[in-house]
């Protein structure tokens, strides 16, 4: 796969896709594609967070695994998401597991790579951070949600 | 009203009135004193009136005291009223019966007599008006409607306004111009008497009674105006929208803070018509009933839900009785709920007075 | 409603009791003698078990006899009394009161229908006589957790005969290959492929999840007043006597429960009205 190629897949992304060329060229050097099959392992919780994925097709579940019980499903990851939070925050460990749930394509963004353009070149770390923050507002918002337990015990 | 007017006739006293209701078998209500309150009860005759008795009345305050002698009606109003008449505290609505997994339901009627009430204040009537309009909207309560159609009112209109009257502010009285079918005017020594339907035309024909002159009539209308004039309450123009849109207001929390949420307001309003249904059954379990009681928006059950109280604080029940009473009464039946009776201000343990609250309310919103 | 005793309980029987999980069952009722009142979609009735009281349930539809069919959760005293009725026990009905969902109004629109746990029993009927045309409805359900997705059987055959459905649940073990998430997660999917300004919604649901879904279907483009939701106050007396159900101007029971989000969006945001 040649890099003009991942250039044009991490603009088809909907995170992405308003990025001016300039940026994406500079994001796409730290981008690769990637590969699971149903039911492999994309993340594991306490390993070196060194990628952040752009879901472009598949379903990847956040898993917590507690002793004595059945690993819970925190949260469903689709494509048009992006899997991974640790990569910014040091000392960059997973925080939990992610699996996948069917058979996933998506691009990695290498973490040190992307830190680095990041700091080298501020307009792209602010557009960066300017899709990836409401992405995680959503999904905060809906973990707050669910702390209601708004369906009670039948629902 | 030309109606009125064209077969208004002078009396001397009220007690002919009573006397011939009660020949003709209705049942007479009035405001009679008992233990230092004014309450409605059955009267023989206009002996059980309050003759020469007048209410001082402020905010959480209420005597009964001498008044001018010989006056029969400038004492005001009680804390009861006729809602308790029309829409009782207390009521059955059906019962049911159990026999096996047959469950059967009777809701034979309670008997009323044909009843009179005498010596309904404007306001009053303006409130039994916004009580038959509530329970005659949608499918209604054929219970009210059964009693309110035997019911026949003879009106007194106000001579006397009390401190914590504001009608006049509301357009509700201290005249009375419909709804009665007998209005009396207390002059010195002598009643105005207008007929306001047929019914009560015809009582009036049947009066020792001579045709009332234009000064009779000039004198009513005097004494109405000084009514109105002598009231020191007002509440604010303009409160329904107030309200509407100071639902967030920082004097929602001074107000809460004096608040008992005791609900006296809400029992002693006559338009307040909200209740609560108890389900009870005998020791064999196999009758059952259905009783309708008064409740209040200021319980902290009324607004329960699955999950707990809607309107957990004070702030928010104050705020939804006041609101519903002053706009949203408005929305829903094209007319305030309040009638300016002023029993709210009076019967408020802690003196709560709502023409206040509303000029509060109508004030710019500042910090606390 | 029958105007001459709106008071008077209408003597019915359970014509058959299907338990929906653990603490869910769905009554099917006929009237011991007499007819009862049809009753539209998003309308509710009070049902009366026998010297426990009275509780407010949204008719979930009606069966091939036109029976009303009435999804009761066992929360209370009333409700616990009803869900464990069986054939032939007797209870009291009074109803259908309040307003439908909008369903006639909605020709040449896609309907979504996003229901919040038990809230899909009240759009069930709503999304059947939408599903009579092709394609016309897509149904979004957030559940707790995977076993307690309600009429489950039923969302597989809506799936299977087109109708778009999207489930999701607040968490669940691995197994479950759906999405775990809320409900407001699913509308993206949902939304594509439609022009948002020609699809109107239906909530149902926990009133937190409402609020967060029609605001967030208006962000998407959905007009506010092609949103309705079915609000949930304590309904009594089931004609607007009894005041309980208050909410702002309107009486929850006759003025709702189905009321159009433009309508009430300020109040939404209010808290303790």
């Amino acid at each position: 796969m040649t890099l003009r190629t991942i250039r044009e897949l991490l603009a088809e992304h909907p995170l992405f896709a308003r990025f001016d060329g300039a940026t994406l060229d500079e994001l796409a050097g730290c981008a690769r594609t990637e590969q699971f099959d149903s039911g492999a392992l994309v993340l594991r919780e306490g390993e070196t967070a060194d990628k952040v994925f752009l879901l472009r097709a598949g379903d990847v579940a956040v898993e917590m695994a507690t002793p004595g019980q059945p690993p819970m499903i925190m949260e469903t990851l689709h494509p048009g998401d992006l899997l991974g939070v640790s990569w910014l925050v040091a000392p960059y460990r997973h925080m939990a597991d992610a699996r996948a749930l069917s058979n996933v394509r998506a691009l990695s963004l290498d973490a040190a790579c992307l830190r680095e353009k990041c700091d080298a070149i501020p307009a792209v770390g602010y557009a960066f951070f300017r899709a990836w923050a409401p992405h995680v507002a959503q999904r905060m918002r809906a973990q707050r949600m669910r702390l209601l337990d708004l369906y009670g015990s039948g629902g | 009203m030309d109606f009125a007017t064209d077969s208004a006739v002078t009396i001397d006293g009220p007690q002919q009135v009573v006397r011939l209701l009660r020949e003709d078998g209705w049942r007479v209500i009035a405001a009679v004193e008992r233990d230092g309150a004014l309450v409605t009860r059955e009267i023989a005759s206009a002996d059980a009136l309050p003759r020469g008795r007048v209410d001082e009345l402020g905010p959480g305050h209420c005597r009964l005291v001498d008044g001018p002698p010989g006056r029969w009606f400038d004492h005001v109003i009680g804390p009861g009223g006729w809602k308790e008449w029309l829409f009782p505290p207390r009521e059955k609505l059906w019962s049911a019966q159990r026999e096996g997994q047959a469950v059967t339901f009777d809701d034979a009627p309670q008997p009323w007599p044909k009843t009179a009430f005498f010596g309904v204040r404007p306001c009053d009537l303006a409130a039994i008006a916004r009580q038959d309009r509530v329970f005659s909207t949608g499918p209604g309560d054929p219970a009210y409607a059964h009693r309110r159609a035997a019911v026949l009112i003879v009106a007194v209109n106000c001579a006397r306004a009390a401190p914590t009257c504001f009608c006049a502010s509301m357009g509700t009285g201290p005249r009375a111009e419909q709804g009665f079918d007998l209005a009396l005017s207390e002059l010195d020594g002598r009643f105005v008497v207008e007929t306001g339907s047929t019914a009560g035309a015809a009582l009036a024909a049947r009066l020792d009674a001579i045709p009332a002159t234009e000064d009779d009539l000039a004198a009513a209308a005097a004494m109405s105006r000084r009514t109105a004039e002598t009231q020191t309450r007002h509440m604010p123009a303009g409160i329904a929208g107030t309200l509407r849109s100071a639902p967030e207001h920082p004097a929602w929390d001074d107000v809460a803070a004096r608040c008992l949420a005791c609900a006296n307001c809400t029992l002693a309003c006559p338009t307040c018509f909200c209740s609560d249904v108890e389900d009870v059954t005998d020791l064999t379990g196999d009758h059952a009933e259905r009783w309708r009681h008064w409740d209040s928006c200021f319980s902290p059950e009324f607004s329960l839900v699955g999950g707990g109280a809607v309107r957990a604080s004070t702030r928010a029940r104050y705020r939804q009785w006041m609101t519903h009473k002053l706009s949203s009464w408005h929305d829903q039946f094209g007319e305030s709920g309040c009638v300016g009776c002023g029993r709210c201000i009076a019967w408020c343990p802690v003196g709560i007075d709502i023409t206040q609250e509303a000029r509060a309310l109508s004030t710019e919103e500042t910090p606390a | 409603m029958d105007g001459a005793a709106p008071m008077l309980p209408v003597r019915c029987r359970v014509a058959s009791a299907q338990a929906e999980g653990a603490d869910v069952a769905t009554l099917t009722l006929e009237p011991v003698a007499g007819a009862l009142s049809g009753g539209a979609p998003g309308q509710f009735n009070m049902l009366y078990a026998f010297g426990i009281g009275e509780a407010a349930i949204s008719l979930s539809g009606h069966d091939e006899a036109g029976r009303p069919m009435h999804t009761i959760r066992a929360v209370g005293a009333t409700t616990r009394a009803l869900t464990a009725m069986e054939a032939g026990a007797e209870l009291g009905l009074r109803g259908p009161f309040g307003t439908g969902w909008p369903v006639a109004d909605q020709a040449g629109r896609h309907l979504l229908a996003v229901a919040g746990g038990l809230g899909l029993a009240p759009l069930r009927p709503a999304i059947l006589a939408a599903a009579a045309q092709p394609g016309a409805v897509s149904v979004v359900h957030g559940a707790r957790s995977p076993d307690t997705l309600l009429y489950a059987g039923e969302l597989s055959a809506w799936a299977a005969e087109g109708t778009p459905v999207y489930l999701t649940v607040d968490h669940a073990a691995p197994g479950w290959t759906g999405r775990v998430g809320t409900v407001i997660g699913c509308l993206p999917p949902a939304l594509a492929g439609h022009d948002p300004a020609a699809v109107s919604a239906f909530l149902c649901g926990p009133e937190v999840m409402m609020r967060a879904t029609a605001q967030a279907l208006s962000d998407a483009g959905v007009p506010p007043d092609r949103i309705w939701l079915s609000m949930e106050r304590n309904m009594k007396c089931g004609i607007g006597l009894c005041g309980h159900c208050q909410y702002g101007p309107d009486f929850i029971c006759r003025d709702g429960p189905v009321l159009r989000y433009d309508r009430i969006a300020a109040r939404l945001t209010l808290r303790e009205i």
